[in-house]
């Protein structure tokens, strides 16, 4: 087995009287999907929030690539290569995707024009669309506002404008809970794609089906504790559930 | 790569032609140029009116002329009211603004020396641009980081740089202005051209430019549309509204200046509605209340359809007062169609025309 790209260990956040997250623990490996459920109230969110830097934990360590790393705003997420697709996009809808893409990361013109705020919107455009077939992303129109497009062709815009800059860990908070079938499997497509190209990918989902679909490895999150990882192999609907809701305490499965 | 196919054609179970799409694509591509240009018809349209009925006093240079010199100073406060709408904010405080950067302009430049010359001139073209400046600032600051909505923000601003304006002057228009000064900007011009209406031009060129090419103007429209996307992304979305506040603010400072170089005087009660006739221009011009989306060009069609109106009116003999009604009718009437638009957008389809939506409602009541 590899070692962890990305490491979670301990993790406690408490908001006022409510115990958020006790000890979680978590861990990613490159090129793998690391599926995150849980019940609601398990703390998944906060955990999410945690190790993509828009939330502090009160005790616990986060470690990136063997290393203890300490994450005070998203930026500091980012500049490492770790992306997050939110379960709102947080897309602008009135820019047209590539600018969605390379939204506070413009390319500068180069000499005195780019000094000046011009960008140089042909390299974007270029890399943009490169960037998008790529994943396979079925982008069809670069020129319009995102607003007017489709929630699957949304979900493509966000997740690809995520992969084009996670060069080490992406995490899905809830990738395919807004969409219909089809869409869905576009995502879980999409996925698979960028998990392939080596990312350390992280699924936060409440769909055990797509869970098992496209995972490697689950962690149940239970209490704000991780009650368990399985390998998806050895596992099943039944028992995650268990796992999850408390029925099978006391089994430890080994990762 | 067959599963994206697949999907492409799966994911868009009404779009199949690919003729269609592509349609789509250009309708949609065009919608937000498309308002400011129909907006352009209509100003047109409104020109070829007032020709038909009155050919030789209406289409005339000397008319164009006044009607443009009447918009510039509108049109300058017009460039930064477009950028603070494009944030989803506005501002009701540049008339006021206006008023105070002239002022202080004037009493400096009263103090030094004998008020006359091109130093003196430079110096109240700083004074101007630097109280106008002070103000967005301020505006700015208490928008983004005291988190008072803009327009209570504003309208405090609009009667307290008013009030000060007055306290300054004890009400009575100060009438001080270097005679170089409303030689070369108030009534000089270059080639025929007034200087108004090339410094206004200039201004309005630097804001389309400033709006659609430059990452300040994609921050600005990034923050209308999402703020809260733009802070994941590391934008700093409080100092971006604080500059579009400080921008607008320096332009009321600069039209504060055209206007006491223009007027030869100060005109503290001449600006209470300045306001509403900006936003009424900017809103007119297509850019939308919400945020998110504008267009400078379309501000300054917006402007010039009431100041047509006026004219013409006026040169018809019509009650101008009529003009008041008209702008009404076609604030709301903008309105009407950027809700529409969005209504559109929200509904992922493009903008249907009335006559199809009522042949649609026909066939569906079916």
């Amino acid at each position: 087995m590899s070692t962890p790209l990305y490491e979670a260990r301990g993790i406690s956040r408490s908001f006022g009287s409510v115990q958020a997250l006790q000890g979680a623990d978590f861990d990613v490996r490159p090129g793998e999907v690391s599926a995150l459920i849980g019940d609601n109230g398990a703390g998944k969110s906060t955990l999410v929030r945690i190790l993509s830097g828009a939330d502090k934990p009160d005790a616990g360590e986060i470690l990136f690539k063997g290393e203890p790393i300490s994450l005070e705003t998203p930026t500091d997420a980012r500049v490492r290569g770790i992306e997050t697709v939110f379960q709102d996009l947080a897309l602008a809808n009135h820019l047209d995707p590539i600018q969605n893409m390379y939204l506070g990361r413009e390319l500068p013109r180069s000499g005195v024009l780019g000094k000046l705020g011009f960008m140089d919107r042909a390299q974007m455009r270029e890399v943009g669309q490169a960037a998008f077939a790529d994943l396979g992303a079925t982008v069809r129109d670069f020129e319009s506002p995102v607003g007017g497009m489709s929630g699957g062709q949304r979900q493509a815009i966000a997740v690809a404008r995520a992969a084009a800059w996670a060069n080490e860990v992406i995490f899905f908070d809830e990738p395919t809970a807004a969409l219909g079938v089809v869409q869905t499997k576009g995502v879980l497509d999409l996925i698979r794609r960028i998990r392939d190209k080596g990312i350390g990918v992280v699924l936060i989902s409440h769909s055990m089906p797509h869970v098992l679909d496209v995972a490697d490895r689950v962690h149940v999150l239970r209490h704000g504790r991780r009650a368990t990882v399985m390998n998806t192999a050895d596992t099943n609907v039944e028992e995650l559930v268990g796992a999850m809701t408390g029925a099978l305490d006391g089994k430890e499965a080994a990762a | 790569m067959t599963a994206t196919t697949t999907t492409t054609a799966q994911q868009s179970p009404g779009n199949q032609q690919p003729g269609r799409v592509h349609t789509m694509t250009a309708r949609v591509q065009h919608m937000a140029r498309a308002q400011a240009m129909q907006i352009v018809l209509v100003w047109l349209g409104i020109v070829a009116v007032f020709t038909a009925l009155a050919p030789g006093a209406f289409f005339d240079v000397a008319n164009f002329r006044n009607i443009a010199i009447s918009v510039s100073i509108l049109a300058i406060l017009g460039v930064g009211t477009t950028f603070i709408i494009v944030t989803g904010g506005i501002d009701l405080s540049m008339g006021s603004v206006l008023v105070f950067s002239g002022v202080v302009s004037s009493l400096v430049m009263q103090s030094i020396g004998d008020g006359q010359g091109w130093f003196v001139s430079t110096i109240g073209i700083c004074v101007a641009l630097f109280a106008g400046l002070a103000w967005g600032l301020l505006n700015g600051v208490l928008v983004a980081k005291a988190k008072v909505p803009p327009m209570i923000v504003t309208l405090g601003t609009f009667v307290a740089a008013l009030g000060l304006a007055q306290v300054l002057t004890g009400g009575l228009d100060l009438r001080a202005a270097p005679e170089v000064l409303v030689d070369s900007v108030g009534f000089g011009d270059v080639l025929g051209v007034p200087s108004l209406v090339i410094i206004s031009a200039a201004v309005v060129i630097i804001g389309i430019i400033l709006l659609n090419r430059t990452r300040f103007g994609l921050h600005t429209s990034a923050v209308g549309s999402n703020a809260e996307a733009c802070r994941r992304v590391g934008i700093n979305v409080d100092r971006q509204l604080i500059k579009v506040y400080a921008f607008a603010g320096l332009l009321a400072g600069l039209a504060g200046l055209l206007n006491l170089a223009f007027f030869r005087s100060t005109t503290i009660a001449g600006h209470s509605l300045t306001n509403l006739d900006v936003i009424a221009g900017v809103v007119i011009g297509g850019t939308s209340l919400f945020g998110g989306v504008g267009s400078v060009f379309g501000t300054v069609i917006g402007l010039l359809i009431p100041a047509t109106l006026r004219n013409g009116f006026v040169i018809l003999g019509v009650e101008p007062y009529w003009q008041q009604v008209v702008v009404g009718a076609f604030l709301i009437g903008a309105v009407y169609v950027d809700q529409a638009r969005r209504a559109a957008a929200a509904r992922n389809t493009t903008r249907k025309t009335l006559f199809g939506q009522l042949f649609r409602r026909n066939s569906e009541h079916k």
